[in-house]
C-alpha cells in the first residue's frame, strides 16, 4: 500500500508539495493532461477578498470600483451571506492558484486537483483561450498598465484619469472583438509599443508643427457614405476600439488607457464564453484524481468521504421551484456532461449510438474528452453533447414567456423525443454570449455635420436596454467621443423603437 | 516539472486600502449622509466602535448596458408535470420563478463596513471649536528637557555616579591596581617574617605595589561621566474644556443620560480634533467638585442644585490653571434648567462678570423630558436667565434636547464649522 498524503485535517508546505506530486502524478499519467507550470500560493482570507475585489488578478490598476465590490464583499463575508471560493485561478503562465489558508488538507487537495491540473489543462489547449489570451504576457502587461496608470494620475491627475477609466468600464461589455482578427495578441510587443510611442512623441515634440498653415483640405461632402464608412471601419461592434482609434478629442494617454481596459475585457472574453465547460473539466479532472488517490490508498475512507460531501455541494442542481434556484450550476451542468461523455465513449445506449456515432463505443475517454475541452465552447458543447439521457436526468423543459400572450407563459417543449432537440439548442443559446449581450454597433459618423455618432441597436426579441443605464453609459461614451451621440433601437425590420440622444458633459470637453 | 509553492499570507495586507480609500473619498457626502442617519440609532458608544453603513447603490453605480423586456426563453430543470403546450399563470401559484438574466443584481442599497477610525472621521468631519482666537500664542511651543545618555563633561551637579564608578572599577582591574587585601596581606607577612633578606624583598615588593597603587589612581578625571540631557520642544495645550453637568435630585435618569451622551460626543471629539485639548470635568448638585471623567460618565450624585456652584467652581480653576490669556477656554454646561430660586442672581452675575468674559464659547445644553412636552408650557429659569444674557450679545449658544435622537444633530449644530464665529441662528 502506498503511503498517504495527509493524515487529518492539517497540512504544512510539505504536505502540499506530496499533494500536487501526487495529483501531477495522476494527471498527467493517467488522465494525459497537458498543463502549464503550477505555481501554487497560500492566502488568507483578507487577501482571498482582494483578489475578488481586483476580478481575481493578482495586481490590478486602482480605481474606486474595485474599492467598492471589496467592502460589498467583505460586508456580505462578515456577515455570513457569502463564503469565500476555495481557490481562485489565473490564466497564466505559470499558472497561479490561490488556496485559502484555513481549507483543509482534503480540501487543499481537491482545489490543486481542480484548479492546478483542471482549470489548467483547459486555459492551456481550449482553441478560445488560445486565440484571444496570452498567457505568458498576461502578468506582465498588468504590471505595466497599473504602472501606467499611475503614472498619467501623476502626470494629469486623478480625476481626469479616474473619468476615463470609468467611461472605459462602462463600456468594457462592448470592448471586445467577438470574432478573430489579423493578429494574435502579444501583450509584451503592447507593453514595449505603449513606451516606444511615447518615448516618440516626447523626441518630436515641437510646438511649430501646431501653427504651420495647412492646405486646404478636401470636401469632407466628397466623401460617400460607403467611403466613409469604410474609412472609419464601421460598423464596428467594438466600441472602446472605435473610440480609441477614431475619437476626435481624446489626448494619447487616454487612448492608451482605453486601449488597455479593452485588452483586460478581452483577456476575459473566453471565461465568459466557457463557464460550463471550464468549471465541468476542473470537477471532472478533480473528481478522477480524487477517486484514483483514494483507489491508491494514498487519502483515508475518512478524507474522501469528506471530499465526496464537499464535491456533491459543487455539484448540486436545485430545481426551478427550489427558492436556491438560480439558473443552472455550471459546475453541475459541466460535471454531469463530461460523466455522460464518459458513460457515452464506454457504455452506450442504443439511443447514445444514435445521437453520438462518433463517439459512442470509443472506449478511449480522455482522448474524447480532451478533444472536446480544446476544441469547443459552451454554445456548441451544449449543442452537441447534452445527450436526452442527460436532458430527462435534470428533467428540463423550455418556457417561452411572450409578454403578449395573454394566456400565459407556453410551456415549449420538455425532455420527451419531440422536445430533445429544442430543448438543446434553446439551452446552447442561452450559453451564447452573442445573445446575451446586447447587439450595439457603431454605424456611422456625421463628419460634415455635427459629428454625432450614430449607433444601432438591434433588438432580438423585443428586449430593450434599461433605461437609466442606458442614458448613463451614453453618457459617458459621449464624454469621450466629445461630441453628441445618438443611439436607436431598431427591430429586425429596421422599425425604430426607441432613440436616444446624449450630449458630452461641458467638463469632458475640456479634457482635450 | 517544478511546483513552486509560495506562502503569500506573510504578504502586507490592506491591499485594496488604497482603492477603498479611493472608494470612500467619491462617496463621502453619500457615507457622511449615512454615518449621521446610523449614529442617531445607536449607542454613543457603539456609534464610535465603527460599523455598517448603508448607501443608496444609486450614486455609485457602474452602469452597463442591460437589455430587459422582451419575449424571453428559458431552459429550467426540473420538471415535474408540464407537458408541451401547457400554459402557466404569471406571477401565480406555481408558476415558473423569474429568473431572467441581468435582472439579479438589483440591490437598491449597497451596505458596508466602516472601520473605527473611518467612521469618526466622517462623523466628526465638519466640526470644529469655534473661535480659537488665542491660537497664535497657544501654539508657540515651549522646550522641555529629556535626559540622552551620557556625556564626558557637564557640571558637577548632573555627575552620574554609579557610571563613573563603573567605569573606574573597569579601568583599575584593566591596568591591574592591586587591591587593598592584597597590601594587607604582605604587611602582614613582614611582621611575620624573621628572616632580614626574605624581609627586605618583601618590603621592596610593598613598596612597588604602594606606588602602583599611587599611579593608578581609585577614580580617574577620565571615567567620569556625566548625564546628559536634550532639549525636546514640548507644545503647551492650546485650548481647555469645561464640562459642567448637574447631577441633582430633579435630574431624572432619562435627562442624565442625555447629559452623558452629549458630553460623551464632545469627549470623543475634542480628543480626537485637538491633540492639545485640557477637559475639566465639574459636576455639581448644590456644591461642585471637579471630578476625572470615570467618576463624571459613571459615577452616581445626587442632591440639591445650586448653579452658581459650579461656576464659581470653574472660575476658580480657571484662575488657578488656565490663564486666559494664554487659554482658549470653552465650556459645556448641561442641565434641566432647574435652580434654586435665589442662586438666579449670583448665576448670572458670575457669568457675565467671570466666566463669559474669560471663555471664547459657552454652550448651554438643556434636557428634558422625552416627549418635551414640558417645554412648551414656559421656560425653564435657567433657560430665561441665559436667553437674556445673549440677548444682550453674551457669547452664548443654547439648544434644548428631549429625544436620543436629537443629540447629534444639536452637536453637530453647536460645532458646525462656521464662516463667523458669532452664532446667529436662534434656537
Amino acid at each position: 500500500m502506498t503511503e498517504r498524503l495527509f493524515e487529518g485535517a492539517d497540512w504544512d508546505f510539505h504536505t502540499l508539495q506530496r499533494i500536487t506530486d501526487a495529483c501531477e502524478e495522476v494527471a498527467l499519467k493517467d488522465l494525459g493532461l497537458d498543463v502549464y507550470p503550477n505555481q501554487i500560493e497560500v492566502i488568507t482570507a483578507e487577501q482571498m477578498l482582494d483578489a475578488y475585489s481586483s476580478v481575481g488578478m493578482p495586481l490590478f490598476y486602482k480605481h474606486w470600483s474595485f474599492g467598492k465590490h471589496f467592502a460589498y464583499h467583505e460586508a456580505s463575508y462578515r456577515k455570513g451571506l457569502m463564503g469565500l471560493a476555495y481557490e481562485i485561478v489565473i490564466n497564466s503562465s505559470p499558472c497561479i492558484s490561490y488556496l485559502m489558508e484555513e481549507n483543509t488538507a482534503t480540501m487543499q487537495t481537491l482545489v490543486i486537483a481542480h484548479a492546478a491540473f483542471g482549470h489548467n489543462h483547459f486555459f492551456k489547449n481550449n482553441y478560445l483561450f488560445k486565440q484571444w489570451t496570452d498567457a505568458e504576457g498576461i502578468l506582465d502587461y498588468l504590471d505595466f498598465a497599473k504602472n501606467y496608470v499611475m503614472q498619467c494620475e501623476e502626470r494629469y491627475g486623478r480625476i481626469e484619469v479616474e473619468r476615463t477609466l470609468d467611461a472605459a468600464h462602462a463600456l468594457m461589455s462592448h470592448g471586445i472583438d467577438r470574432y478573430p482578427g489579423k493578429k494574435k495578441l502579444d501583450l509584451r510587443a503592447e507593453e514595449k509599443r505603449a513606451g516606444r510611442r511615447r518615448q516618440h512623441e516626447e523626441e518630436v515634440f515641437n510646438d511649430l508643427w501646431r501653427t504651420v498653415p495647412t492646405g486646404k483640405s478636401k470636401s469632407r461632402s466628397a466623401l460617400s457614405i460607403e467611403r466613409r464608412r469604410k474609412l472609419l471601419g464601421l460598423p464596428q461592434e467594438n466600441l472602446i476600439y472605435f473610440l480609441e482609434k477614431s475619437a476626435p478629442r481624446l489626448a494619447p494617454w487616454q487612448r492608451e488607457l482605453l486601449r488597455i481596459v479593452r485588452h483586460i475585457a478581452q483577456y476575459f472574453y473566453p471565461q465568459s464564453q466557457t463557464k460550463v465547460m471550464n468549471e465541468g473539466t476542473a470537477t471532472y479532472v478533480h473528481y478522477r484524481i480524487m477517486t484514483q488517490l483514494h483507489q491508491q490508498g494514498r487519502i483515508t475512507d475518512g478524507n474522501f468521504l469528506e471530499f465526496l460531501g464537499s464535491h456533491t455541494n459543487v455539484v448540486f442542481q436545485p430545481e426551478f421551484d427550489d427558492p436556491r434556484f438560480s439558473g443552472f450550476n455550471p459546475y453541475a451542468l459541466g460535471f454531469a456532461m463530461m460523466q455522460d461523455i464518459e458513460r457515452i465513449v464506454t457504455s452506450p445506449s442504443d439511443e447514445d449510438r444514435e445521437w453520438f456515432p462518433d463517439i459512442a463505443g470509443k472506449n478511449d475517454v480522455m482522448g474524447v474528452l480532451r478533444d472536446v475541452w480544446a476544441n469547443y465552447r459552451d454554445e456548441s458543447f451544449i449543442g452537441q453533447f447534452l445527450s436526452p439521457k442527460l436532458m430527462r436526468h435534470f428533467r428540463m423543459f423550455h418556457l417561452h414567456d411572450d409578454p403578449e400572450e395573454r394566456a400565459g407563459i407556453r410551456v415549449d417543449a420538455i425532455h420527451d423525443e419531440r422536445g430533445f432537440r429544442r430543448v438543446r439548442r434553446e439551452l446552447a443559446r442561452q450559453h451564447d454570449v452573442g445573445f446575451i449581450d446586447a447587439n450595439i454597433e457603431v454605424v456611422d459618423v456625421d463628419l460634415s455635420g455635427d459629428r454625432r455618432l450614430i449607433l444601432h441597436h438591434r433588438v432580438i426579441k423585443g428586449s430593450q436596454l434599461n433605461e437609466t443605464d442606458a442614458k448613463r453609459v451614453l453618457q459617458h461614451l459621449a464624454d469621450l467621443w466629445t461630441y453628441d451621440v445618438a443611439l436607436i433601437e431598431v427591430d429586425a425590420n429596421d422599425k425604430v423603437l426607441r432613440e436616444y440622444v446624449v450630449s458630452p458633459r461641458p467638463i469632458a470637453a475640456a479634457v482635450a | 516539472m517544478a511546483i513552486h509553492i509560495i506562502d503569500r499570507r506573510l504578504n502586507p495586507g490592506g491591499k485594496s486600502l488604497e482603492n477603498r480609500q479611493r472608494f470612500l473619498r467619491r462617496a463621502k457626502s453619500l457615507v457622511q449622509g449615512a454615518v449621521k442617519k446610523t449614529s442617531q440609532e445607536r449607542d454613543i458608544k457603539d456609534v464610535l466602535e465603527g460599523g455598517e453603513v448603508t448607501i443608496p447603490l444609486d450614486g455609485m453605480h457602474e452602469p452597463r448596458f442591460r437589455r430587459e423586456g422582451g419575449t424571453r426563453d428559458m431552459v429550467l430543470p426540473g420538471n415535474k408535470k408540464f407537458v408541451e403546450g401547457d400554459y402557466l399563470q404569471r406571477q401565480g401559484q406555481g408558476s415558473a420563478k423569474d429568473s431572467g438574466p441581468g435582472e439579479g443584481d438589483s440591490e437598491d442599497a449597497f451596505r458596508f463596513v466602516l472601520s473605527r477610525d473611518e467612521f469618526v472621521d466622517l462623523f466628526l468631519d465638519d466640526l470644529e471649536l469655534p473661535d480659537l482666537a488665542k491660537r497664535k500664542i497657544a501654539q508657540t511651543e515651549s522646550e522641555g528637557i529629556q535626559r540622552a545618555g551620557y556625556t564626558t563633561s557637564g557640571s558637577p551637579a548632573n555627575i552620574s555616579v554609579s557610571r563613573t564608578v563603573k567605569l573606574a572599577l573597569a579601568r583599575r582591574i584593566a591596568l591591574k591596581r592591586p587591591r587593598k587585601d592584597e597590601v594587607e596581606e604582605l604587611e602582614a607577612a613582614i611582621e611575620a617574617c624573621t628572616d632580614e633578606d626574605e624581609r627586605a624583598e618583601l618590603i621592596a615588593q610593598l613598596e612597588k605595589l604602594k606606588a602602583k597603587t599611587k599611579r593608578i589612581p581609585f577614580i580617574d578625571p577620565l571615567d567620569i561621566r556625566y548625564r546628559r540631557y536634550e532639549k525636546v520642544p514640548r507644545p503647551v495645550a492650546q485650548a481647555v474644556m469645561f464640562c459642567l453637568m448637574d447631577v441633582s435630585g430633579s435630574m431624572s435618569e432619562h435627562m442624565k443620560d442625555l447629559a452623558k451622551r452629549f458630553y460623551m460626543l464632545l469627549y470623543v471629539f475634542l480628543k480626537r480634533r485637538y491633540k492639545h485639548v485640557e477637559i475639566v470635568f465639574i459636576r455639581h448638585t448644590d456644591r461642585a467638585e471637579e471630578v476625572d471623567e470615570q467618576t463624571f460618565f459613571y459615577g452616581p450624585a445626587s442632591g440639591g442644585t445650586l448653579v452658581s456652584s459650579a461656576l464659581q467652581a470653574m472660575h476658580e480653576i480657571v484662575r488657578e490653571r488656565f490663564s486666559p490669556a494664554d487659554w482658549n477656554i470653552y465650556a459645556a454646561q448641561a442641565s434641566d434648567g432647574d435652580n434654586s430660586y435665589s442662586d438666579g442672581e449670583l448665576t448670572g452675575l458670575l457669568l457675565t462678570e467671570k466666566i463669559l468674559p474669560v471663555c471664547q464659547f459657552f454652550a448651554y445644553l438643556e434636557v428634558g423630558e422625552s416627549g418635551g412636552s414640558a417645554f412648551d408650557l414656559s421656560d425653564s429659569s435657567l433657560w430665561t436667565l441665559y436667553e437674556r444674557l445673549r440677548n444682550s450679545g453674551a457669547p452664548l449658544s443654547m439648544r434644548k434636547v428631549s429625544e436620543r435622537s436629537e443629540i447629534f444633530p444639536v452637536f453637530h449644530d453647536l460645532f458646525q464649522r462656521r464662516e463667523t464665529a458669532q452664532e446667529k441662528a436662534a434656537p
